[in-house]
């Protein structure tokens, strides 16, 4: 899913470079919580195992191939903040270091394989792992978010292929495409997620950032015999989900923002130029090909105002979710 | 409480190093260390046996703040190790690994031994100079621009206790330091060690090389200190060796006690 | 951190004017040559062409030879099936080419990410077969990318070593136990190694750390050689991008 240079036009590039731009912000500020300084080789080792699985690539019909993505393994495994920075790092060294993904590009494979598959993969994972617990739930609950994250990320990627991709497909092959790879790559994904997560969770609990838990009485032995006392290290809190959620919500609101504003203004370069020389229609035909709401009106913004805001409300509907799980489990700690 | 710690530093009489109660357990519940008690002056030169699974690392890790005790302190040089002193708690500290491997981590033994000081601030000419002299003090001054994987695995472990020299420890931890040297390297390493200022914990369970460079030692088992004094007295103890799972190599004998 | 014994088949060795150069110069040119490239309408073909020489004289000049250039290009592969495939499956007014009816704007759009990728993908191997992997870090961190994003990276190559080291281990193992992955079926065997594997890269890397912790690492690698750029180090890094600018300006 490594979108290379050229492939979204400019709006759509630069509106996702804000998105990712603000959300890898909110998520540096964020992990200064979750990390400490045994974690932040944690969060280096996820990042080079997502990058490892993501060689794994499967093929796909259409000619193209698709990977394991890792997003809801870096969430579970070292936190939500710090797997967005790991999913960044990832994509970056591969855009920079091996030239995989365009370096104009890297805001919408941030956006859609980092930011995405994290969010929606701990919303998932937090909506499970509130139902019930104990490491049996907790390997169950990372095999669920795995499953949804993947295909939640075809969708974005569907989403803004359809605002502003440059290749004149219809927006629903894509879309069945990208959808019918990903549930299958989804089950890959989710089936290598749980096996590490559970894994991890058998002889190193305490690397599972999902797992954190209260920590047992200590005994002392000592020539008086055994006594018990309770730790003295304060217990492991988890980062509230406020803060993620609204940054998430900031992110979402940015999102519409800048990408109606860019796209509501004139066409970009390249359309432009293709526009005056004829070799397409019309600019907003392409941007909305035989989509109903291209219909929505015949001023240039509106249309393109309306796409913005499905996919925001989209992204809200699953911001929504994870808010709802986080209220939940405020409420216990509580 | 500053100005106290100041002083207690001063002063000759304050311990290298001191463990009180010391009780820590895994974040799965496995517990490694129950209460754990002893005292190094400074410029002892100490040895900590015990056999495998006693919780030897462990210990170590607690003594430059890497594991945070679960109950009871850690005092290094009159200083508590917490949270708010680690930065000075791990200059004072000079822990060489078992594995020089996973020490030197740079690209050349010079920034090897430099990443410590560079960390706390020392540049420049200083640096140059800080590098070359713990490089020296360890005889390994020649391979100063080599890449460390190309030394053997004696040198290797001479950089790595160099990586720790050069920042002026209080206490030199070292675990498992003869651990696959041959007869050569090992006894190199022991004439290095003998030869520096410092005060010096041996964690091992090869007790020749113990008898050899410590006086005293401790006996750790079971996550308690089991027993503690001259070294000589408790090689001697065969039923204390065997109740801890500690063995002399075969053929070995406690030399007789040297007279006058 | 991480030099020693790691084999990164990414980058030459060599000591051209262009690995001379400091890495954060280098990298700001290939990111301002990329977005050059990609601002640059796709009708503009002799545009395209002049960026393609001006790589392949970088290229000749840092003596890295093409092939090496061709082999690593393999990355680009997926997106050039898909862009093959897009004049077939596209929309709109189509042309019959060798027999083929093809749309006009799909092949508009194939030309048009080809091209673009395939610079940016050159620009950016030509970067890193110039430029150790640590060094392009501490360039990234000159130019002010967050530290702590500087630091996972760190620690991610540190990994991807050991745990290609021990994906080869177990890789070993399993085939002296008589198993090798074949197909597809196979997968579920790969997959119970993955836990394993993370968590024994997870210990071997966890021990490097405590070990730089144990030396006073906090989280910023310590510069022991300066590696400040000149202006005229600035100049030639960036005479590339200025170079492509020029051109795309003209072809306007």
């Amino acid at each position: 899913m490594h979108v290379p240079d050229g492939f979204f036009n400019a709006a759509v590039s630069i509106s996702a470079g804000a998105v990712a731009a603000a959300g890898v912000a909110v998520c540096l500020r964020g992990a200064k919580r979750e990390l400490d300084d045994r974690t932040a080789p944690m969060a280096g080792l996820v990042a080079a195992f997502i990058f490892a699985v993501q060689m794994l690539n499967f093929p796909v019909a259409a000619g193209t191939s698709g990977h394991l993505l890792g997003g809801a393994l870096a969430a579970i495994l070292v936190g939500p903040y710090t797997g967005v920075l790991c999913m960044a790092v990832v994509l970056l060294v591969q855009g920079v270091f091996f030239a995989d993904g365009g370096l104009t590009a890297l805001g919408v494979n941030i956006t859609i394989m980092g930011i995405v598959t994290v969010l929606v993969g701990w919303g998932v994972f937090l909506l499970v792992s509130r139902v019930a617990r104990g490491k049996g739930a907790i390997t169950v609950a990372a095999f669920l978010a795995a499953l949804v994250s993947v295909p939640a990320s075809a969708l974005a990627f569907t989403l803004l292929f359809w605002i502003g991709g440059t290749a004149p497909i219809e927006v629903s092959a894509v879309a069945a495409a990208m959808g019918g790879v990903h549930v299958l790559i989804g089950v890959g994904e989710a089936v290598i997620t749980a096996l590490t997560v559970g894994a991890v969770l058998a002889v190193r609990p305490d690397l599972v950032y999902g797992a954190r838990g209260v920590a047992a009485p200590l005994v002392l032995r000592g020539p008086e015999g055994a006594t018990t006392v309770q730790p003295e290290r304060p217990v492991a809190t988890g980062g509230g989900i406020r803060p993620f959620l609204l940054g998430g919500l900031g992110v979402t609101a940015l999102l519409a923002g800048v990408v109606s504003f860019f796209a509501s203004s004139s066409p970009d370069g390249l359309e432009s130029v293709a526009e005056e020389k004829g070799f397409l229609g019309q600019a907003t035909d392409h941007l909305f090909g035989s989509w109903a709401l291209a219909d929505y009106g015949d001023v240039g913004g509106i249309p393109v105002g309306v796409a913005g805001i499905l996919g925001v409300g989209l992204v809200l509907l699953i911001a929504g979710a994870v808010g709802y799980a986080a209220r939940g489990r405020d409420r216990v700690r509580v | 409480m500053n100005s106290l710690n100041v002083t207690q530093r001063n002063s000759p009489n304050v311990n290298s190093l001191e463990v009180s109660r010391l009780a820590y357990a895994y974040p799965d519940g496995t517990q490694a260390l129950f209460g754990v008690d002893f005292t190094i002056g400074r410029g002892e030169r100490v040895a900590l046996l015990g056999p495998n699974g006693a919780g030897k690392t462990t210990l170590v890790m607690h003594l430059n703040g890497i594991l945070t005790a679960g109950h009871g302190a850690v005092t290094v040089a009159g200083t508590p190790v917490r949270k708010d002193t680690l930065k000075e708690i791990r200059q004072r500290v000079g822990l060489v690994f078992q594995d020089p491997d996973d020490q030197l981590f740079m690209p050349t033994v010079r920034d090897d031994v430099a990443f410590g000081p560079a960390n706390s601030g020392v540049a420049g000419e200083e640096l140059e100079r800080v590098v070359k002299a713990a490089l020296d003090r360890v005889g390994m001054l020649d391979a100063i621009d080599r890449p460390p994987h190309h030394l053997s695995f004696g040198q290797r472990r001479r950089v790595a206790v160099a990586t720790v020299l050069a920042m002026a420890p209080e206490i030199l931890v070292l675990d498992e330091p003869s651990s696959n040297l041959d007869p050569a390297a090992r006894r190199e390493l022991a004439e290095i060690l003998r030869s520096l200022d410092v005060t010096v914990l041996m964690v091992t369970h090869d007790l020749p090389y113990a008898l050899e460079l410590c006086d005293r030692s401790l006996i750790l088992s079971d996550g308690v200190i089991a027993a503690d004094g001259p070294t000589r007295e408790l090689l001697a103890d065969v039923e204390l060796l065997a109740a801890h799972r500690l063995e002399l190599p075969y053929g070995f004998a406690i030399p007789a006690p040297e007279r006058g | 951190m991480v030099g020693a014994g790691h084999r990164h088949q990414l980058y030459l060795p060599g000591g051209s004017a262009v690995h001379r150069l400091p890495p954060q110069c280098k990298l700001l040119a290939v990111f301002s040559f990329a977005l050059v490239v990609v601002a640059t309408p796709r009708e503009r073909f002799w545009a395209f062409a002049v960026y393609a020489v001006m790589l392949v004289a970088v290229a000749l000049l840092a003596r890295v030879p093409l092939p090496y250039v061709l082999r690593r290009m393999v990355i680009e592969l997926p997106f050039v099936l898909f862009a093959f495939l897009i004049p077939v499956i596209g929309m709109g007014e189509r042309i019959t080419v060798l027999g083929l009816s093809l749309s006009v704007e799909g092949l508009w759009a194939a030309w048009n990410i080809l091209a673009k990728a395939t610079l940016g993908v050159v620009a950016s191997i030509l970067l890193a077969a110039t430029t150790e992997p640590r060094v392009i870090l501490l360039g990234a961190q000159r130019l002010r990318l967050p530290s702590l994003l500087v630091q996972i990276a760190m620690f991610m190559l540190r990994y991807l070593d050991v745990i290609l080291d021990e994906m080869r281990r177990m890789k070993v193992a399993r085939e002296s136990r008589g198993f090798e992955a074949r197909n597809f079926r196979h997968i579920p065997v790969i997959a119970r190694s993955a836990g394993a594997l993370f968590i024994r890269s997870y210990e071997r890397g966890e021990r490097v750390h405590l070990a730089m912790l144990s030396r006073g690492y906090s989280g910023q690698m310590p510069i022991i050689g300066e590696i400040s750029a000149s202006a005229r180090q600035w100049g030639t890094a960036l005479a590339l991008p200025i170079l492509a600018l020029a051109v795309l300006g003209l072809s306007l």
